[in-house]
């Protein structure tokens, strides 16, 4: 491994994270990923998918801003994960709003045949 | 085998030209068949698969590639000032996945016929037909190929954003490398949309998994809205770097600064976001529900606001430019009309109340021909003659290259502007047969498909002659100021020793026609431009 | 920043010709291997608007097939992916500080729990198979909307052909289509973790000849980013499939 001088290296490419946090971060997911079972358990009324999606997007936040370094990163980096994030949304709205307006048609046509 | 993204870049464009004339084999068949109705020379099944292969043969192997693969690979690291593309070797992987999917595509004609048009919709193209294997290779072909167009955007796009020289800030950066980074943009995130789908037609027919095929409760307008998420942004993905292209061009050869820089470099962008939701009004009458085709619809109308913004702009670059009719400038011409009624047709198409009776009839097929191949295709013709020089240091005989391009458009206006009108007087597409009534349109249609036809040799021809035998070319034989020119006639392989200095790319006044000197002589001391050489006595005929 | 001597001669072993300096190499790298897990992403978005629709249009199928779906298993997978993320990146970190040994013990334990993952998943694949808790088109699926139709053998040995009989042909097929998208989503996350796992192979093979350190630790660092989006996508599975009420 070379070390010419004018190649920035070390602490500036290569940021190492502390393993306290590391190990922190993994308690807290499996912990988040328990409570998420225990109230999969529990009716919630309709919300239950919501609550579960909140949990798991908590995980998430952990795992791509610690265990992916987004907390360190350029913004660039996490910007474009966000700007997928908003593509697929767009995806699911349009598709599942259309397939929900079509039920009554799709129900219409199933009792039409009985 | 070579890193160089300009060989890769060349590598790119013969096979690309190949695929294109496989794809033009096909539809000669196809016009052939429709110069009378009934069955001529070829069955019905036959005809079915010749518009599908033309149909995917065209859109995957041909436009989606090629401006960005054969142009976009030559030119961006030239253009960026940069040594290369930032991941060399996922380019070259890039092409090799090209080839592979060619030959998959290739292997599904020769399996038994693939016939359910380029658009694969369930549950014809899930469900057990005689058809099988070709089906599979061609998904198959289909998917691969989508991760070259993944790859490639994805190089593209992480390039321009981390080896701009110094001073390349993003509002310097010439027009053409803004409108690849607005395709790249498409590629990556609608590309790997299309390849879930496809993997799912492959999945579906293999295992019958019966996701979109309703007698196992699935649903197939399910599948269309999976395919056209992707195939929608997907045409502005064969368009964007057209448009690019047409920015170099009408600078280049007004002599004048491109208008409106901001507006097109960001309506590029826009385009490419808004592209994205936009594509049921692929499915207005598949079943989507009414409100949703509302939605679709008044989106798109808005669509077409950032390409108009281009247009404007283009043409007011010409005004008081001084303008120089080479051939690629005929191109860039030519498409300001085609584009114009190519783009302006896709708004009958866009509005529910019209499109209804124009779906799937010759109006759409002559709408995306306008845009597909006379904006799409055109630029990129115009763009291998602009670029053509740096190439392989030699001219093109433009006395062959004007009349290539003006037969060109004139085939292409007798081939196209007929199905308009045939389409609005009700003539299906992909039917093998037509009413009497269609008969004059189609045979005017024909003779233009075969004008065409014999343009495209032509041109591809005296692409191959000026290889070998084409007069050596200058450094710079436009007078234009992107970096890309600042460069030897065949450019070194690693491009730049140090990074350029960059300046305005669209300041034409640098160089001026010198008629002595046989080419563009700077007016004033500029740094950093080496390449200015004018050219021997000997190695140009008069350039006007 | 004019200064052109940076890039020609003295060169780092680990740049590449065409980058000025580490640091660019590295920032690139870093913004290619997200842009490449943005496609991810999108590719199993596909999946997701699938199972979207189908759960929105029919919520009381899926109420109904999650009792087949083994919520301990599915625990005890999330946990095991957990940990892999977890010791990848303490292998990142045994990289970037030149702790080849360390290194290599954590990529093992990566593997091996990529590698529980799957024998989990094989267990329940199995167990599907068995019980023809499968796709109404497979030939070995119990959801058939004519009952004749259901192999002789799920009839014999599966315990659901019981319950099976007494739904209507419609929800026989609406059930078929839950596993359908089960199937797809697990399978197709499945083969990237198989994918991971050779990721993972890679990267011992080349610590193996002392590739890796403080100078050049790319390959480390992005690998295991491709690994936590694999974790990432069943952190959304999980709940999806395992946990619906």
């Amino acid at each position: 491994m070379s070390h010419s001088d004018h190649h920035s290296e070390g602490p500036a490419l290569g940021h190492v994270l502390p393993i306290k946090m590391l190990v922190g971060v993994l308690v807290a997911l499996l912990l988040l990923t328990g409570l998420t079972v225990w109230t999969g358990q529990m009716n919630f009324h309709g919300w239950d998918l919501k609550i579960a999606m909140v949990i798991a997007g908590i995980k998430a936040t952990l795992v791509c801003t610690i265990f992916m370094h987004l907390k360190w990163d350029r913004p660039l980096n996490a910007i474009f994960f966000l700007i997928s994030i908003v593509f697929v949304a767009v995806f699911l709205a349009f598709t599942v709003l259309d397939t929900y307006e079509n039920e009554v048609n799709v129900e219409a046509l199933i009792e039409s045949k009985r | 085998m070579t890193l160089d993204h300009k060989r890769l870049g060349l590598m790119y464009l013969w096979s690309i030209i190949a695929m294109m004339f496989l794809g033009g084999a096909f539809v000669m068949l196809i016009r052939a068949e429709l110069f009378s109705p009934g069955e001529d020379f070829v069955s019905a099944d036959t005809f079915n698969q010749l518009f599908t292969l033309h149909g995917a043969i065209m859109v995957f192997l041909v436009i989606i590639p090629s401006i960005p693969a054969a142009l976009g690979n030559f030119v961006l690291p030239l253009m960026l000032g940069a040594k290369d593309v930032a991941f060399p070797k996922l380019n070259r992987m890039s092409y090799h996945l090209y080839v592979i999917g060619a030959i998959l595509f290739v292997a599904s004609m020769l399996a038994t016929g693939l016939d359910t048009g380029w658009t694969f919709y369930a549950p014809y193209s899930t469900s057990d037909s005689p058809a099988h294997r070709a089906i599979l290779y061609a998904v198959f072909g289909a998917f691969v190929l989508g991760f070259s167009s993944i790859f490639t955007g994805l190089n593209f796009l992480v390039t321009i954003h981390k080896m701009r020289p110094p001073g390349m800030t993003w509002f310097k950066m010439p027009l053409f490398l803004w409108a690849i980074y607005a395709t790249s943009i498409i590629q990556i995130l609608a590309t790997p949309v299309v390849g879930i789908t496809l993997l799912l037609v492959a999945v579906e027919r293999m295992l019958e998994i019966g996701i979109f095929n309703p007698a196992l409760g699935g649903d197939p307008v399910l599948f269309q809205h999976m395919f056209w998420f992707y195939s929608h942004p997907a045409v502005y993905i064969m368009l964007l770097p057209a448009m690019g292209v047409m920015s170099e061009l009408m600078s280049t050869y007004s002599r004048k600064s491109i208008f409106g820089y901001r507006y097109i470099a960001l309506s590029s962008v826009a385009i490419a976001v808004v592209s994205f939701v936009v594509w049921g009004h692929h499915m207005y009458v598949s079943g989507q529900s009414v409100l949703v085709s509302v939605l679709f619809s008044a989106i798109t109308f808005f669509v077409a606001v950032p390409s108009a913004v281009k247009v404007f702009n283009w043409i007011a670059t010409l005004y008081k430019g001084s303008i120089r009719l080479t051939s690629s400038m005929i191109y860039g011409l030519g498409i300001i009309w085609l584009f114009g009624i190519g783009g302006l047709t896709g708004l009958w198409l866009a509005a529910l109340e019209t499109d209804i009776h124009l779906h799937d009839t010759y109006f759409v097929v002559s709408h995306f021909h306008f845009v597909m191949v006379g904006s799409a295709i055109m630029a990129f013709l115009g763009g291998i003659h602009h670029w053509w020089p740096k190439f392989y240091g030699t001219m093109l005989n433009e006395k062959v290259s004007l009349w290539g391009a003006g037969l060109l458009f004139v085939g292409f206006n007798l081939t196209f502007l007929p199905q308009f009108i045939a389409g609005t007087q009700g003539m299906p597409r992909r039917y093998f047969d037509y009413a009497e009534r269609f008969e004059g349109y189609n045979q005017i249609s024909t003779v233009g498909a075969f004008l065409m036809g014999f343009s495209i040799l032509l041109i591809v021809i005296n692409f191959l002659r000026a290889i070998r035998s084409g007069k050596p070319a200058p450094a710079n034989p436009w007078g234009a100021v992107t970096l890309e020119w600042n460069t030897a006639p065949i450019p070194d392989p690693h491009n730049f020793d140090d990074a350029p200095v960059v300046g305005d790319p669209y300041d034409l006044s640098i160089f001026k026609w010198d008629e002595a000197e046989g080419g563009y002589v700077p007016t004033r001391p500029v740094p950093g431009l080496p390449y200015i050489a004018l050219p021997n006595a000997d190695s140009t005929e008069s350039q006007h | 920043m004019t200064e052109s001597s940076a890039t020609s001669h003295v060169h780092d072993e680990h740049v590449a010709h065409h980058f000025d300096d580490a640091a660019q190499q590295f920032e690139t790298g870093k913004l290619g291997i997200w842009t490449f897990l943005l496609t991810e992403v999108l590719f199993f978005s596909g999946l997701f608007v699938v199972y979207s629709t189908l759960r929105n249009n029919n919520p009381e199928v899926f109420a109904y097939a999650a009792q087949f779906l083994d919520t301990k298993l599915g625990f005890l997978n999330t946990c095991v992916l957990l940990l892999s993320s977890f010791t990848f990146a303490l292998g990142v970190r045994n990289a970037m500080l030149g702790q080849t040994k360390a290194l290599g013990i954590n990529l093992v334990i990566t593997f091996l729990c990529a590698a529980g993952f799957m024998g989990i998943k094989y267990q329940e694949y199995s167990h599907k198979y068995h019980e023809g808790l499968l796709w109404s088109g497979s030939e070995h699926s119990v959801f058939k909307a004519n009952l004749d139709d259901v192999h002789p053998e799920i009839r014999a040995h599966s315990s659901v052909w019981g319950d099976a009989q007494k739904l209507t042909p419609e929800f026989r097929h609406e059930v078929g289509q839950f596993f359908a998208i089960y199937f797809c989503l697990t399978g197709l996350h499945g083969i990237h973790v198989l994918l991971g796992m050779i990721l993972i192979a890679w990267l011992l093979m080349r610590n193996a000849r002392g590739d890796f350190g403080p100078n050049n630790f790319n390959a480390v660092d992005f690998g295991a980013l491709y690994w936590h989006l694999v974790d990432l996508i069943w952190i959304f599975l999980f709940p999806l499939l395992y946990l619906i009420a």
